[in-house]
């Protein structure tokens, strides 16, 4: 007899479960201008605020005469080095940046002081009344210089210095080498929605700061520090992000807007200008690459060798975790019995560098993939058979290594990438040519050209780091809470935290809190590791509170725990003598369970840079078409076809959307996409000199295969899917372009007149 | 100098008391008026973030003296769909997957409402002109694409 089956509910909706397309749940809101963003949050009588930041990149601060500025109507209070009450200095990794420069600047655009006023035009023009005398400095802007250059930090000039070394690389000649240096310059994560942080006085003496950033208890950290706070009384709560790729990773404005709300006793809201946002955060490091590829003349690479330096700026940032990551994946994800690489991070005075999509992986894939065609080349071997040759598969070694244990498909996503059919010939179009709309290119001139390249990173924080992430999920009367700390930044994880939810639990009504430090750290989304490591939290802690679930079912109903299974959305035992909807089961119950999320423990790489330093990896190909106007050196990028490792899908329709803004980013890298730096000064720090892709710049994206080889040890096997399509993406449109010209355009962003003149 | 005047948003009159005659537009209605709606990535008129119709005109508001605006009709994101529902265009940005991080997203809806309207079988081309002037970091464009297709589909089915 079935006992529960007359308590059944009628018909549910049923919300979407993993695997399957859903909706955000912010998405109504936000097409509706309604969704809170940062800037959007308001308390009556807060102030605005503004920072003032050096003209110079090196230069001794003589004096400050903020008197003017202080004499201002409507001016409430100024922050400066004197008035940090904690730790003077903060950083991700190390504590190297001041708060404020007290004694010298050391990049354009570093923070003096930060004032708090009545209105946002008082407090632009209070900065602009502040008097500082710089004794102005030459500043140290070669990064290669920067090595052996008096030190420009008390920390000194090299962040990092790592050796990989892998095999027997001084005796691996081979038949054929080929060698190369390559560029990549400086790019901005260009997230759309400027810093922005409002903080408001707490009655405990402590402060509230509503914040869009990366990773909260890393934010609270740093800002209770340099307050001089218990941490318990720095309260972040994640407000409305637009957009971060890495650029809110480090801290920007949190301890300044903080200083302010506590030294005035107000709220006070710093929202920096697009020039400010350029200024007030990291980018993606610019590197120099030597690379020495070797093969046998059957096209087996026999040894890699390469010298990176990355240019870290003036303060230390993540230099230390990106460098590592482009030396661990500077042979690309390639079988390579050989490896001797150097890797250099140093300290300049250009602006400072850290974290952006893709993090160290980005550069040296455009330098290997260069390599792989240059060596194809010399080979005489086709390009895409030479990577199919030595592709990296589950099983081989990385060149620190570590064997491959758990999937990764390269050899499929190299040819399902090259099977796809190729875009039809360019039309009769004008706008559809290189010069669009200018309407300059003549037809005649257009040559197009086909380009590929792969390209791999890891899954997760490296080298030991403990990334774990926390999940609060609660059941009341059958509405389930998802709580972490997870930033959500536009990706799309409130949407996996709800199909999450409702796959494990069977339940429908699924809210996702807003993300708080009230919570156990979720660590950073960054590393494409949100989906992994929190998505893995919510799902055990529901896994947690469905067991609970259970054991009530079995105690109610007569059953032993162990029979009973939900199928679907009912709670049923073997025996059949359960058999209820689980939505009726937790009427008028209440649930409750958090739980840490801990990957994989990684090892730190020893002095010759081996180790299983790394979690899991992906892997992903592109193949770029492009059109080149030979005369006026002008490129359009007409398709861009992928193939990408992804472990399994949790939601179709978002993983598109990462793939397709990926592509963008690499596209733009490829041919546009540049922060220009003349002897340390910034020389485009707005939307209008630095060029991101708008819609008639991007080109059709073809999405051959997305391979699902679900991953061990990952949640549902799903792997990261945010970073891969921007590694090889810029490699493969400037490969494109090289075949198109016949250049060898070694730097990234390819310009007009590389290949006019190059 | 400050100075009150009377704008018409949405149908609505507004004073706006005591305002610096150098505010823009955006500035008043996001900051006065309690119309968020239209962001500010840039403040520069590059990123159509603050897109709002003025007479029907697309135009970024960041880049309009709010001064200067007494004498139009002023149409912003919030006022498309004032039964608090969904215009088709917003309902295909979310069917479409067009939605990321959505700091571009209500731009990007008033751009998309504009193009329809005056042309209402836009070729790919029309389509990537119209939004050229509105930037999205996040989704590389395809989802939008999509989600205008999808409302070209679904009002020719009307």
């Amino acid at each position: 007899m079935n006992i529960a089956s007359a308590t059944s509910a009628g018909t549910r909706t049923r919300s979407p479960r993993v695997g399957e397309n859903a909706d955000r749940p912010d998405g109504i809101p936000k097409v509706r201008g309604e969704f809170a963003f940062t800037n959007d949050a308001w308390v009556d009588g807060m102030l605005y605020a503004r920072t003032v930041r050096s003209p110079h990149p090196s230069a001794r601060i003589v004096s400050v005469d903020y008197s003017a500025a202080l004499a201002l109507p409507g001016v409430v209070c100024i922050v400066t080095a004197d008035d940090v009450p904690g730790r003077a200095t903060y950083g991700l990794e190390h504590h190297d940046q001041p708060v404020f420069a007290s004694d010298v600047v050391r990049f354009h655009g570093e923070a003096i002081a930060a004032i708090a006023a009545d209105h946002p035009e008082t407090a632009r023009a209070a900065c602009a009344a502040v008097r500082v005398e710089y004794e102005v400095l030459i500043p140290l802007t070669d990064a290669e210089a920067a090595i052996t250059a008096a030190p420009i930090h008390p920390d000194g000039n090299v962040i990092r210095h790592l050796i990989v070394r892998h095999g027997d690389p001084a005796n691996a000649p081979g038949d054929v080498s080929v060698e190369g240096t390559y560029e990549v310059a400086m790019q901005d994560q260009a997230f759309l929605g400027p810093e922005c942080a409002l903080a408001i006085p707490g009655d405990d003496g402590g402060v509230d700061i509503h914040v869009a950033t990366q990773w909260l208890h890393a934010d609270r950290d740093q800002v209770s520090a340099c307050l001089g706070l218990d941490p318990e009384l720095v309260r972040l709560t994640m407000a409305g992000v637009g957009g971060a790729f890495g650029g809110r990773e480090d801290i920007s404005l949190q301890i300044h807007v903080a200083l302010l709300a506590l030294r005035s006793g107000r709220a006070v809201k710093l929202f920096y200008s697009r020039e400010e946002s350029f200024f007030g955060h990291v980018h993606r490091h610019p590197a120099r690459m030597w690379y020495r590829h070797s093969a046998t003349n059957d096209g087996r690479l026999t040894n890699v060798e390469a010298r990176l330096v990355f240019d870290g700026g003036a303060y230390a940032s993540t230099t230390s975790a990106v460098l590592a990551n482009a030396s661990c994946f500077a042979a690309g994800p390639y079988s390579v019995p050989n490896a001797l690489i150097e890797g250099w991070g140093v300290r300049t005075n250009n602006p400072s560098c850290g974290a952006m999509r893709g993090f160290g992986a980005v550069q040296t894939c455009f330098a290997h993939e260069a390599q792989m065609d240059k060596l194809a080349g010399a080979l005489g071997i086709d390009p895409i058979e030479l990577r199919r040759i030595n592709a990296l598969e589950p099983g081989g070694r990385n060149i620190t290594g570590q064997v491959i244990t758990g999937t990764l498909p390269t050899r499929a996503v190299i040819d399902a990438c090259a099977a796809h059919p190729l875009p039809p010939a360019a039309g009769d179009d004008m706008m559809e040519r290189p010069g669009g709309a200018g309407r300059t290119t003549d037809a005649g001139h257009v040559v197009r050209g086909v380009g590929f390249a792969v390209g791999w990173k890891n899954l997760m924080f490296s080298e030991g780091f403990d990334d774990y992430s926390t999940a609060r999920v609660r059941v009341d009367n059958g509405v389930v809470s998802v709580h972490t700390a997870c930033a959500e930044v536009g990706q799309g994880f409130v949407t996996l935290a709800q199909q999450i939810a409702s796959t494990v639990l069977g339940l429908d009504s699924v809210i996702v809190l807003p993300s708080d430090t009230a919570v156990g750290s979720a660590g950073s989304t960054s590393a494409s590791r949100q989906t992994w490591m929190s998505g893995g939290a919510v799902k055990l802690a529901c896994e947690a509170v469905l067991q609970a679930i259970i054991a009530d079912a079995a105690a109610t109903y007569g059953v032993a725990t162990d029979d009973v299974q939900l199928i679907d959305d009912r709670l049923m035992s073997a025996d059949g003598l359960l058999d209820i909807a689980i939505a009726d089961m937790v009427a008028g119950r209440s649930y409750d369970e958090t739980v840490e999320h801990h990957h994989a423990p990684t090892a730190t790489l020893d002095a010759n840079g081996q180790g299983d330093a790394h979690v899991s990896f992906a892997v992903a190909a592109h193949r770029a078409v492009v059109d080149v106007d030979l005369d006026l050196g002008l490129v359009r990028v007409v398709d861009v076809t992928t193939a990408q490792d992804v472990g399994r899908i949790l939601n179709p329709r978002q993983a598109v959307g990462q793939i397709e803004g990926g592509i963008a980013q690499g596209v733009g890298l490829a041919v546009m996409e540049e922060i220009v730096v003349r002897n340390g000064v910034v020389r485009n720090a707005s939307f209008t000199d630095y060029l991101i892709p708008t819609a008639l710049d991007m080109p059709t994206v073809s999405i051959a295969a997305l391979i699902e080889e679900p991953e061990p040890g990952a949640p549902f096997g799903a792997k990261g899917i945010g970073e891969p399509p921007t590694i090889s993406s810029t490699a493969a449109v400037v490969a494109a372009i090289r075949n198109a010209t016949g250049k060898a355009l070694a730097r990234t962003p390819v310009r007009p007149q590389d290949i006019v003149f190059g | 100098m400050s100075q009150s005047f009377n704008l018409t948003v949405n149908g609505i009159g507004y004073s706006v008391g005591d305002a610096w005659i150098g505010e823009s537009l955006l500035h008043v209605l996001r900051e006065r008026l309690g119309l968020p709606g239209a962001k500010n990535a840039c403040e520069q008129g590059e990123c159509g973030s603050c897109s709002v119709l003025l007479d029907g005109e697309l135009v970024c508001s960041c880049l309009v003296l709010a001064a200067d605006a007494i004498d139009s009709a002023i149409a912003t994101v919030e006022g498309l769909a004032p039964d608090g529902g969904l215009t088709d265009v917003q309902q295909a940005f979310l069917d479409a997957g067009a939605v990321q991080c959505g700091f571009c997203t209500t731009g990007l809806v008033v751009a998309v409402h504009h193009l329809l309207d005056a042309t209402p079988q836009p070729n790919d081309l029309d389509v990537q002109e119209a939004i050229s002037g509105n930037v999205c970091r996040c989704t590389g464009y395809g989802r939008i694409h999509e989600a205008i297709s999808l409302v070209i589909a679904r009002r020719g089915e009307r």
